[in-house]
């Protein structure tokens, strides 16, 4: 899965660099730079995905906190009949977008879904949920090697276990 | 067998809007079936997209995506009629791949 020829070419070669280095120099790979690698390759973050607490998993997928900002849009149903299928969107206005993530405060993992977008793919994502019980979910969007976050409250008549 | 990707990406003038519709089960690993077993996990864990020879969306998945997981998104740079390859791969090492024209 992994592409020689990235869309940042540059990006990814001083993130790798920086990861390796962290690599020689600690024999214990400390949480920050593992996920700096993680961010720089092409892999499946499964260490983020396999955290339960929210800002736990943040920081496994980032190595650092997000901060709310209005220019990121969260498109999310204030009720939701059936936890198992809830629609969630996201857009933003923010330019050099890199990211997108969808966390989901309740649900037994945090994690749930993490878009990548390369130069000239529109900051934009739709996709479904599923939804333990009533929660907040919370939106990061990576933009200019910043995060920027948007969060709301999705109440959940019938939990979403059941897939 | 058919394929389990369902796509549409229409063009737009520079943007193509893309919409995915994929057949899977996405199971948590955390919901136990009628005799009480618990059903192990099977989920995709990264969908990608790629339009002339170039990544332009990849998804990281976990198990809180829906069965029968719908994306939606839009990229530039593409016209009427290039091809659009999709693919994923699930944490059991299946995987499928389609191709879809754009419209």
């Amino acid at each position: 899965m992994t592409t020689t020829t990235g869309p940042h070419p540059t990006r990814r070669l001083i993130l790798q660099g920086a990861a390796s280095v962290a690599l020689l120099g600690l024999g214990n790979l400390p949480f920050g730079a593992m996920s700096a690698l993680a961010a720089a390759n092409d892999k499946y973050p499964d260490e983020a995905f396999k955290l339960k607490n929210e800002a736990d998993a943040i920081k496994a997928l980032y190595g650092k906190a997000a901060e709310p900002s209005d220019k990121v849009k969260l498109d999310a149903p204030e009720i939701a009949e059936n936890g198992g299928v809830v629609p969630i969107s996201v857009t933003t206005t923010l330019d050099k977008v890199a990211s997108i993530s969808f966390f989901v405060a309740e649900n037994p993992f945090a994690l749930a879904a993490s878009y990548r977008i390369p130069d000239g793919t529109i900051p934009s994502v739709a996709n479904r949920l599923k939804m333990a019980k009533t929660t907040n979910v919370t939106a990061i969007v990576e933009a200019d090697g910043k995060l920027y976050s948007a969060t709301k409250e999705v109440k959940v008549t019938v939990g979403g276990c059941g897939g | 067998m058919a394929s389990s990707i369902r796509v549409r990406a229409t063009a737009n003038g520079d943007i193509t809007e893309v919409q995915a519709l994929i057949q899977h089960p996405m199971d948590t690993g955390l919901v136990k079936d009628s005799k009480g077993e618990v059903i192990p996990a099977h989920f995709i864990q990264q969908l990608k997209f790629e339009c002339n020879g170039k990544d332009v969306f990849v998804a990281d998945w976990g198990t809180a995506v829906s069965k029968d997981p719908y994306v939606k998104f839009s990229f530039k740079g593409a016209k009427k009629g290039d091809e659009l390859k999709i693919s994923w791969t699930d944490n059991k090492g299946g995987s499928d791949t389609t191709t879809a024209k754009i419209a």
